[in-house]
């Protein structure tokens, strides 16, 4: 399959990339992997003017480790997350979540801004960024700005950037001392796509919940904190009682998605399934 | 397709070799490496990016060729199948071993499974079964069932030191 023609940039700074965006934003596609895009344009359901390869742009390059915060560039690659010796003992949910996307050679290309910027309703990143409760930090004509990782998501493939704007990179607060994250999903046995995905946070005191984050994917239209689940277990113990009701209570606040491989019902159900096995895995 | 089509010239090391060509933007990596390079030991199977056999090591690192576009190589350095052993050498430790295992049966996807296993050893010298199978999720063949792959790459482990 053979794209369509399109003109290509390799840029050289993220203001030329700015500056290209706000000339044609209709008419002008980002690349940095290109393992969403490249099917896509060979499909030709993309059919962009002009295409800016961001893949050399340093600036959006690496992961940065501060006392209060993790900063990890649009650029970083699957595979880079999966192997950070630094970020694993920071946040292990990273290395864990990493190696449960696609397969090695996806993973040496596929980075976690572009992976956030699609809003793949099925990508496995933006679960685990709204559980850690992260900024997305946006640069464009008007410099940057930062959105909640939870209210960045808006529908099936659309995020809050315009666009001319760019994702530039993911700043996560450094957790309290005993904040845990795990990222659990059931795999779509063909695409590896999650037909259902969870993280979860959880930091317990004296046996108690004391805070507790929650995100989804693959459910609905785009990934979304489970806020009325983590207010419910908010000072309460995680009893099997307990993590069941927040379960079930997380499996009924949202409408899900209905395909031929999962039915609404189904996705349902594997949301309270994975919620109480991630629950369960947290509480001891 | 326009005659007027953009060219830009892409400047690569394939196998130690430094070539620049001009290509149209809009021109697949595994096409250039196929058709103007010559090199056909780099398949094209299902040509979506889930079957591997056009797997290639760009920097370094495995990855599927007929997913990137060739201007995206431009600076880069490239090895294929080809440049593990050429016609007339002996066969590389991976080739040698998937031989004597009979780990290949119509042997399209051999080249990409082959470039799978460098990029794994390399980054694990020792794997388990479960490691070797997790690495080659990205490589599909539709003769062997994966045994004699599985076993072939086991043969290059500590497990293949064994009697």
């Amino acid at each position: 399959m053979i794209p369509a023609a399109f003109d290509y940039v390799r840029a050289s700074s993220l203001a030329q990339v700015i500056d290209l965006l706000h000339d044609d934003p209709d008419g002008t596609k980002l690349v940095a992997g290109g393992h969403t895009l490249l099917p896509a344009l060979k499909l030709r359901l993309a059919s962009p003017a002009l295409l800016i390869d961001i893949g050399s742009l340093t600036e959006l390059k690496g992961i940065e480790i501060s006392e209060t915060s993790i900063k990890i560039g649009a650029l970083t690659t699957h595979t880079e997350l999966l192997a950070s010796e630094l970020l694993s003992k920071e946040l292990p949910v990273f290395s864990q979540a990493a190696s449960l996307i696609a397969d090695p050679q996806v993973r040496n290309r596929g980075t976690i801004g572009g992976s956030l910027a699609n809003a793949d309703p099925a990508a496995d990143w933006p679960a685990v960024v709204v559980a850690l409760q992260a900024e997305i930090e946006i640069a464009g004509t008007n410099g940057l700005r930062r959105v909640a990782a939870k209210d960045f998501f808006v529908d099936i493939f659309s995020t809050v950037l315009e666009p001319n704007e760019i994702l530039a990179s993911i700043h996560i607060p450094q957790p309290k001392a005993g904040m845990r994250f795990i990222y659990r999903k059931i795999r779509h046995p063909a695409s590896g796509f999650a037909v259902v995905g969870i993280a979860v946070g959880v930091r317990l005191q004296q046996g108690v919940v004391a805070d507790i984050s929650i995100g989804v994917t693959g459910a609905a239209s785009h990934a979304f904190a489970g806020q009325q689940a983590a207010d419910f277990l908010t000072g309460r113990t995680l009893s099997r009682q307990n993590i069941d009701q927040a379960a079930k209570l997380l499996s009924e606040t949202t409408e899900c998605l209905s395909d031929r491989y999962a039915s609404a019902e189904y996705r349902a159900n594997l949301i309270r399934i994975e919620t109480t096995r991630a629950l369960l895995a947290l509480s001891s | 397709m326009s005659g007027s089509e953009k060219l830009h010239d892409v400047t690569i090391e394939v196998n130690g070799v430094r070539k620049t060509i001009a290509v149209e933007a809009r021109k697949l990596l595994v096409h250039l490496i196929r058709e103007d390079l010559g090199l056909t030991g780099t398949h094209v199977g299902c040509d979506t990016s889930q079957c591997g056999a056009c797997t290639v090591e760009i920097d370094g690192r495995a990855v599927k060729s007929c997913t990137l576009l060739a201007v995206m190589a431009d600076g880069a350095s490239i090895t294929t199948i080809e440049g593990l052993a050429g016609p007339g050498t002996e066969l590389s430790p991976i080739q040698a071993a998937f031989h004597e295992h009979h780990a290949l049966q119509c042997g399209f996807c051999t080249p990409g499974m082959v470039m799978s296993v460098r990029q794994l050893l390399k980054d694990q010298p020792d794997p388990s079964e479960h490691e070797i199978r997790h690495a080659l999720a990205g490589n599909i063949c539709r003769c062997t069932g994966y045994h004699n792959i599985v076993r072939a790459v086991e043969s290059l482990t500590s497990k293949g030191d064994q009697p």
